[in-house]
């Protein structure tokens, strides 16, 4: 086995894991029952199933300059993806739109002030 | 105030000397190439950037810690792996509908960077987000999915915590890694 | 390597058909943002993994783009959408 073949044994694993947990996340957004879990699905393909992907493309394309594009892009996912999952979440709490069936605990419930923002 | 001004005068410095080193390794990396054009190219960008849209100052008391950054990395790559299959054999799982629960943590270390790296670390990871904040009491709201019951969502909430020890002996003063030991904050009702 | 191309095209597929089944349905404008943002995710996905086959980073930059673009779009509707308590 040449370093060539085991080169693309690795990147093709990171892309088909990567591409798994797409499908998972499809999967979960559509079956999930109410939107805060959805976005829980919502993470996984812009988390690590993205982060898979770029490292398949990097093993494959390695080569300087396109590695650190690649590099860029997971970088700029891993800082912006929580800024927007937490202001989409606080919009969807705010609005109302949290199932509180489905929740065992719902402790800011228990803070909160009528504007929806946490009691001080 | 003399005094102080000045040592907020440095630290506000380094916050800017950081901030400057990030952006041109961005430019860098963009560019993808190193030449001294692109590196004297990003300088001023970063300039450009830093007097036209100015940082609000960010208290960074402590100094990164090489073991412990290490520690929270690998520990962070695990959990990662582990919540998305775990999420992901949720999300195939047919005829099970997932229990949720809201939780409140508040941190032991009041600090606005460890709220935002506790809170980003936290959510980065697949299962749990962010629901709301409160900046002055350094308290996160957490919707978590995949809690069976009671003792799950405890295990949930020491995990948290254990997140948060890890960030601040990655980066925390020694002020703020002896804040650590410090029992876990009892609820804020019972005294307002 | 075909092979994996195929298998990554039809799971790639099969998440976007869901997702876009989502979309549709909603019900709610916070549904489809998060539903479009994954989306994007997933057609980031997809370029980077046909950068990774044909071994041509002409596309690249496009997801410097998309990556940042995703942020931007969802971060300011949830910042505008309507508030039910106020």
């Amino acid at each position: 086995m040449t370093v060539q073949t085991l080169a693309d044994l690795v990147a093709g694993a990171c892309l088909v894991s990567g591409a798994v947990l797409s499908l998972a996340a499809g999967v979960g957004l559509l079956r999930f029952p109410d939107l805060l879990s959805r976005m829980h699905a919502a993470t996984k393909p812009q988390v690590l199933g993205l982060l898979l992907i770029l490292a398949g493309a990097a093993v494959r394309l390695h080569n300087i300059i396109d590695v650190t594009t690649l590099v860029l892009v997971g970088v700029f996912q891993l800082v912006t993806a929580p800024v927007a999952a937490h202001m989409v979440g606080r919009a969807v709490y705010r609005a109302g739109q949290a199932r509180g069936d489905l929740l065992i605990v719902d402790e800011l419930r228990e803070d909160r002030t009528d504007d929806g923002s946490p009691a001080r | 105030m003399t005094a102080g001004s000045s040592a907020v005068r440095r630290t506000r410095w380094r916050d800017r000397i950081v901030a400057a080193l990030v952006l041109v390794a961005v430019w860098m990396l963009l560019w993808g190439v190193f030449s001294w054009a692109t590196l004297a190219g990003g300088i001023v960008v970063a300039a450009v950037v830093l007097k036209v849209f100015p940082l609000p100052a960010v208290t960074f008391a402590g100094r990164p810690h090489p073991l412990g950054l290490l520690r929270f990395a690998v520990r962070f790559a695990g959990d990662l792996v582990r919540a998305s299959v775990q999420l992901a054999v949720l999300a195939f799982r047919l005829g099970h509908q997932p229990r949720s629960a809201i939780i409140r943590v508040p941190l032991r270390v009041p600090s606005d960077l460890v709220l935002t790296l506790t809170g980003e670390a936290v959510s980065l990871v697949p299962g749990s987000l962010i629901v709301d904040t409160d900046q002055a009491s350094t308290t996160l709201y957490i919707h978590v999915i995949g809690v069976a019951d009671r003792d799950a969502v405890e295990r949930f909430r020491r995990e948290v915590y254990a997140t948060e020890a890890r960030i601040v002996r990655a980066i925390g003063s020694e002020a703020e890694i002896g804040m650590l030991g410090r029992p876990v904050p009892v609820r804020r009702r019972e005294d307002s | 390597m075909t092979v994996v191309g195929i298998i990554v095209s039809a799971l790639l597929f099969a998440a976007v058909s869901l997702v876009l089944i989502r979309i549709v349905r909603g019900p709610t404008t916070l549904d489809r943002i998060v539903a479009v943002d994954v989306l994007l995710a997933i057609v980031v996905c997809a370029i980077a993994a046909e950068a990774a086959f044909t071994r041509d980073a002409t596309s690249l930059p496009v997801l410097v783009v998309l990556s940042i673009l995703g942020f931007i779009g969802s971060v300011t509707v949830a910042r505008f959408s309507p508030r039910s308590r106020r």
